[in-house]
């Protein structure tokens, strides 16, 4: 008995809408991110994380009426993505009624802005994301580096080293995206996440590559995350949060 | 119609708390009315009082010092009820481990303490803070505030400090992390929570519910 372990259904919105496709095998207008949020809470998600990949910063009030409309009608924790630059869009972000905020990009372009953010608003409501990806060869230690832009940007940075700097900083979880298997279906990178959840005091989110069940078991018997997020097993209807849990559940870990 | 304030000292997401009753006023047939307000008059006028809390003690005391929050709560709890949550909750304690220690509100008398770091669970993995996620609660006590929601069932947890009551006959709920600590506590017309209702999908609408229906003095 003790802390469950949590699903995260991870929605990437671009300009209003729900991208990467979504499919409900009873539900036609699946691309509206409060329906697909709703149906995702009522089928007992632990937390929804929303992504915006708007492109342009002109449409940034198009991801707050969003915000403010899924938060108005889903009773439990959001975590808003994509976009993050000022402690500005952080407060707005909050007002909006997102619980937490997650930054990738601009922690990397200034370290500084997750210790103001979170000594601001609270650890609790700080987010890091990180895009990691495995830059050894084949017989070395495994190693890996920060990358941003979707993996395309490399920053020289060592992604252990990093989660630990990142929490000093402020940050009260990590969201660990292997850039190697995030699309894949192959499953998580467990010795990544495992290393990562290790080295720091504060919740791992494990994502990138869910294409099973027991890749969502092993990312946290394995691979030691506290939640697991996933997009598209959920989205396509592959798998019901229900069936995820029960799985889950069967494997020995607790789930609510 | 009921109508519930909730406090607002510029602290944290208060938007939810209010989405929330709303929400369940709405489900209930009950007519809601919700300020989110830091106006004495209307903190007085109000059926009911919501303190919410997010973000570092010392600057939650300061701002609630800086409006008097404390003396209308002071005033105001032998009114009305009270629902307090998360740092709210820990603000009605006398004082706070954090920020170096800090004087709180002094309603119940007791401490507020942080989670050990490295304390390890039954499988011997280390317990991350903060405690963060959903975890179980146990009713320790009969309160009109648990109707309808079974035991030991989940809520909705963010923290790193948790209340310590000196006067065990105060605690309504327990939740264990590694050790049991106190995750409800009532006392007349005030129930406190740690953990978020407002986020806690149904068991946390459910209680929401039962403070639009509660009268206060149990």
């Amino acid at each position: 008995m003790g802390l469950a372990k949590r699903i995260i259904p991870c929605l990437d919105c671009d300009n209003g809408r729900v991208v990467k496709g979504v499919k409900f095998l009873d539900i036609r207008d699946a691309g509206d991110p409060v329906e697909v949020s709703k149906r995702y809470c009522d089928q007992g998600a632990d937390e929804i994380t929303f992504l915006d990949i708007t492109a342009s910063a002109h449409d940034r009030s198009t991801t707050l009426h969003t915000v403010e409309a899924i938060a108005s009608q889903v009773f439990i924790p959001l975590t808003v993505g994509g976009g993050i630059r000022k402690l500005q869009d952080i407060r707005n972000m909050l007002n909006a009624g997102a619980d937490k905020v997650s930054i990738n990009t601009t922690a990397v372009l200034n370290p500084e802005f997750v210790r103001e953010a979170s000594e601001r608003f609270g650890s609790q409501c700080i987010v890091v994301a990180i895009d990691a990806k495995c830059v050894s060869k084949t017989g070395e230690p495994q190693r890996w580096e920060i990358f941003t832009h979707g993996g395309r940007n490399p920053t020289g940075l060592e992604a252990i080293a990093w989660a630990r700097k990142m929490v000093d900083y402020g940050a009260g979880e990590v969201l660990l995206t292997s850039m190697d298997r995030d699309g894949t279906k192959s499953g998580f990178d467990l010795h990544l996440n495992r290393a990562i959840s290790e080295a720091v005091a504060v919740p791992v989110i494990a994502s990138g590559g869910v294409g099973s069940l027991q890749d969502l078991v092993d990312g946290i018997t394995l691979g030691k995350a506290d939640a697991v997020l996933a997009a598209s097993i959920f989205h396509f209807g592959q798998f019901t949060i229900p069936e995820a849990k029960a799985y889950m559940r069967q494997h020995g870990i607790e789930m609510r | 119609m009921t109508h519930v304030a909730v406090i607002d000292y510029g602290m944290g997401n208060l938007h939810s708390v209010a989405k929330a009753l709303e929400h369940v006023g709405k489900l209930a047939g009950t007519a809601v009315k919700v300020s989110v307000t830091s106006d004495p008059d209307t903190l007085r006028a109000a059926d009911r009082l919501v303190f919410p809390g997010v973000g570092a003690m010392r600057d939650c005391m300061a701002e609630i010092r800086h409006l008097c929050i404390d003396e209308i709560l002071r005033e105001q709890v032998r009114e009305k009820p009270v629902l307090a949550i998360c740092v709210g909750m820990q603000a009605l304690m006398q004082r706070s481990e954090e920020n170096g220690g800090v004087g709180c509100i002094g309603l119940f008398a007791g401490e507020v303490r942080r989670f050990a770091d490295h304390a390890l669970d039954a499988q011997g993995a280390v317990l991350k803070v903060p405690h963060m996620g959903w975890n179980r609660v146990k009713q320790t006590r009969e309160h009109r505030m648990w109707a309808g929601i079974p035991d030991n069932d989940y809520f909705y947890f963010v923290h790193s400090y948790y209340v310590a009551p000196a006067a065990p006959n105060e605690i309504a709920g327990e939740t264990e992390y590694p050790l049991p600590f106190c995750a409800a506590m009532a006392h007349r017309n005030v129930f406190a929570v740690q953990f978020h209702p407002e986020k806690s999908q149904r068991n946390g609408l459910a209680l929401l519910r039962n403070f639009l229906g509660w009268q206060g003095q149990v």
